[in-house]
């Protein structure tokens, strides 16, 4: 089914008993996800507003992820998160999956960047929260409790997003043999201190890598001080541009093997990463790790992190506790009345 | 202003409901029903509506404030949450078959981890506070209220609340990593987690900013950042509020970033000359820039701002080469509510606007100001469209509130209609319930309210608030109007 407006989705929604998979590109759904009849959004496209001088762009849900770049770049701008430019991949998907690159570290997940929603509820009915201002406190914030929601609440039918001018100059430094606690201890040290730095992380292939951008001047000057602060990891090296923050991003969608995103700590992901199988990626400072790990491997998660196996066999760490569970179904239950849309809790 | 009629039921049943809470809290003097004393909780900051409470309950733990929720939804008493009462828009209002939480005892600092740059305080804690806490670790808060001295976070967080620097920091539920909750059956549950991801839905997105209304906020983690290099403001004076407008776009579009760019009229700037003499120019706006960083940093982007300025013919760029010259040139804005306050009663508005909107919204202000005979001036956060219309009248003129009242509903309905919304950063609470229409179809209003049937069946925290009375009047048990 691929309603062409959200008339038609709202009136398809109305009549269906469910279970429905709501998908723009279907680039990002996690396992469990692929079940009931596909309700493809993707026709619902096009962007209504851009302001470059507002920092503001709304668009329909199913409006491609790489039109939106393109007609920000036309302006020097970029959404002001960073998710990965999966192909096919639809502005909705990015907003539901609440997919948010390196990025997230300094500017905030892609919920942070989300001004407002329209959707249809499980009910069909056509519902719109927040607006297209950076601040606004009128009523509830539903728009975060759309951000991630992974299409169980509704089906998005418009985001209006925030924008952030490209910065003018960016560069990336990368420190080399450090072990896992060294690699934490350097990433705290270098967030930790005036330089803005606006992603840290490790690539599978051991380098520790941080970003800088902003001013020319200024970028150069940080990158100067950065460097210093951290001598006693060894000699940093930098260079001009941010491609390697692009293996980063793109680490998950490049993997074949069952896949572990596991969040926690910085200060808890040292004796967690020397417990790791496979190959894998830290990102957001050591908050974000990337697993690749054979179907029986299981983490051993610290207290308060959480894990989810994004590609493999559905798997979540650890079980919500009573209340959490009461009130995610308690949510469901009330903008999905019928149960329409279907998915795992 | 109209507020349902109190539960006489509940009123006289006072005296016992007070012992259930004091056996729970063990300390008699963290349970008020002294008239006297719970006078002074009769209003918060809209000092304009007032009623006493039924009672006050002080707790100092998550656990009490559980025992007491739990007490009172068994007893069927209303709550209201109340941080430390800095609330414009009467979030803490409360009524007078209500107990108060009162969250003055939740004061401490549980736990400061600068490897993982946060924070986890009770809820009583003062804004400033917090920032204080973590200063000698080289680190700060960024959400900066201007009640930031006196505001407790719990109160931020009901209200989701900014400042002059969330251009760059964002507001508070960009600064949130988690929170403790206390629903009003008692149940606690811990919202968030480690860079504020929960398990499911993002139950701590819709917590925060939902106004005392689905929990009481009883912990929460925060992001803390470590401190810029320095920070300094320039200020530019310009001889129409529209031309200011326009720079402020400029500035924004051109990929410096600054942390504040806030806004004056000419209204707003006489008046706070005479209130402390800042030294501004004569003229009709001025902007009000600050840019952090190193000092070569600080040149780098103020070099930038300076030519963009220019492209406008401002009347001054005044660059600050001093700690005490950018003292001085944050001390008009700075000053400017209480200065206003000297020369005339006022209402602050709080509605946001497109940024690309100023200079239209600013012109009708002007002649909504004129058609209603009641001066308006403007002093906000430029940087991110929330403007502060401050409407001066004369309380003690009879009709002059009533006409000041309608001039805001107008200039917040103008807002809407520009493309922004009716409350920025103060929120809806009481001052703005019966406007959520204008902004809201019945089924988006519909659907907020769902969230709060899920986490408050009963409605009773901080009930009557937020939504229309008449829409919202089923569920809190009374018959529509």
């Amino acid at each position: 089914m691929q309603p062409e407006n959200e008339e038609e989705l709202a009136a398809i929604i109305r009549g269906s008993n469910g279970p429905l998979r709501v998908t723009g590109g279907g680039t990002r759904l996690y396992p469990g996800e692929m079940g009931g009849s596909r309700l493809d959004i993707s026709a619902i496209a096009g962007i209504t507003l851009y302001e470059p001088e507002a920092l503001t762009l709304v668009a329909r849900a199913g409006t491609p992820l790489a039109d939106i770049q393109a007609a920000l770049a036309s302006e020097n701008q970029m959404l002001a998160f960073e998710p990965d430019p999966r192909a096919g991949s639809t502005i909705g998907g990015v907003a539901a999956a609440n997919a948010s690159g390196p990025r997230r570290l300094s500017a905030g997940a892609c919920r942070d960047a989300m001004l407002g929603v329209r959707f249809v509820t499980g009910a069909g009915e056509v519902v719109k929260n927040g607006g297209r201002v950076m601040k606004n406190v009128t009523g509830y914030d539903l728009v975060k409790l759309m951000a991630g929601s992974r299409g169980k609440l509704g089906a998005l039918t418009e985001i209006a997003l925030k924008t952030a001018p490209v910065p003018p100059a960016r560069a990336t430094l990368s420190l080399s043999g450090l072990d896992d606690a060294q690699t934490i201890a350097a990433m705290t040290t270098a967030l930790s201190g005036p330089s803005d730095v606006i992603g840290a992380g490790r690539l599978p292939d051991g380098r520790v890598i941080l970003r800088l951008e902003g001013l020319p001047g200024s970028v150069e000057l940080r990158a100067k001080a950065l460097k210093q602060m951290l001598n006693s990891y060894g000699d940093a090296e930098l260079t001009e541009g941010d491609t390697d923050f692009a293996i980063l991003r793109d680490f998950a969608q490049n993997v074949t093997v069952p896949l572990w995103r596991i969040v926690l700590r910085p200060s808890q992901a040292a004796p967690l990463l020397s417990q790791l199988p496979g190959r894998h990626a830290v990102d957001w400072g050591g908050a974000l790790i990337w697993a690749e790990a054979p179907p029986d491997w299981m983490p051993v998660l610290p207290p308060g992190s959480r894990a989810t196996r994004v590609v493999g066999e559905a798997a979540s760490l650890p079980e919500p506790d009573a209340v959490t569970t009461r009130l995610n179904a308690g949510l469901r239950t009330k903008f999905d009345p019928r149960g329409v849309f279907g998915g795992e809790a | 202003m109209e507020m349902p009629a109190p539960d006489t039921a509940v009123i006289a049943r006072r005296d016992a409901v007070a012992a259930r809470l004091r056996q729970a809290l063990g300390d008699p003097a963290a349970v008020i029903t002294d008239p006297v004393e719970t006078r002074a909780y009769e209003c918060d900051a809209l000092s304009a509506y007032r009623c006493p409470p039924l009672m006050v309950v002080l707790p100092s733990t998550t656990e009490e404030v559980s025992a007491v929720l739990r007490i009172c939804s068994e007893e069927g008493v209303p709550v209201v949450p109340r941080g430390a009462g800095t609330s414009l828009a009467g979030g803490s209002m409360p009524t007078a078959d209500a107990v108060i939480v009162g969250l003055a005892r939740m004061n401490k600092v549980l736990e400061i981890s600068t490897d993982d740059r946060l924070v986890r305080v009770q809820t009583g804690r003062t804004n400033l506070s917090v920032t204080d806490a973590v200063a000698g670790h080289g680190f700060f808060y960024a959400p900066d209220p201007s009640s930031q001295l006196a505001c407790a976070i719990g109160g931020n967080i009901a209200m989701n609340s900014g400042g002059a620097h969330c251009l760059k920091y964002g507001v508070t539920t960009n600064n949130l990593l988690g929170a403790t909750v206390v629903l009003m059956d008692g149940a606690v549950v811990e919202l968030g987690g480690p860079m504020g991801e929960g398990q499911g839905l993002d139950l701590l997105g819709v917590v925060c900013g939902s106004e005392g209304q689905l929990g009481i906020v009883s912990e929460a983690v925060l992001r803390i950042l470590p401190q810029p290099a320095g920070a300094r403001p320039v200020l530019i004076a310009f001889d129409s509020p529209v031309t200011a407008g326009a720079c402020v776009a400029a500035i924004i579009r051109s990929g410096v970033l600054p942390v504040a760019i806030e806004f004056m009229d000419r209204p707003c700037i006489a008046a706070t000359e005479d209130f402390c003499g800042a030294g501004y120019p004569d003229c009709e706006a001025l902007l009000i820039v600050e840019v952090e960083g190193t000092e070569p940093e600080i040149d780098e982007q103020l070099f930038l701002i300076r030519q963009i300025a220019q492209r406008f013919d401002p009347l001054e760029f005044r660059e600050s080469r001093s700690a005490q010259e950018s003292q001085r040139i944050w001390l008009g804005r700075k000053s400017a509510f209480g200065a206003m306050g000297v020369i005339s009663d006022y209402m602050c508005l709080d509605g946001t606007i497109p940024v690309s909107q100023l200079p239209h919204v600013l012109g009708r202000i002007a002649e909504l100001s004129q058609e209603c005979g009641l001066g308006v001036a403007n002093v906000f956060h430029a940087g991110d469209g929330n403007m502060h219309p401050l409407i001066l009248y004369d309380a003690n003129k009879p009709g002059d509130l009533e006409r000041c009242e309608a001039l805001g509903a107008d200039i917040l309905r103008l807002c809407v209609e520009a493309g922004g919304c009716l409350t920025g950063e103060h929120g809806v609470g009481v001052e703005k319930r019966e406007l959520m229409s204008a902004q809201y179809d019945p089924p988006d209003l519909e659907m907020q309210m769902a969230v709060k049937d899920v986490f408050d069946p009963e409605w009773m925290l901080n009930a009557a608030k937020v939504f229309p009375l008449a829409v919202s009047a089923p569920r809190r048990g009374q018959n529509a109007a």
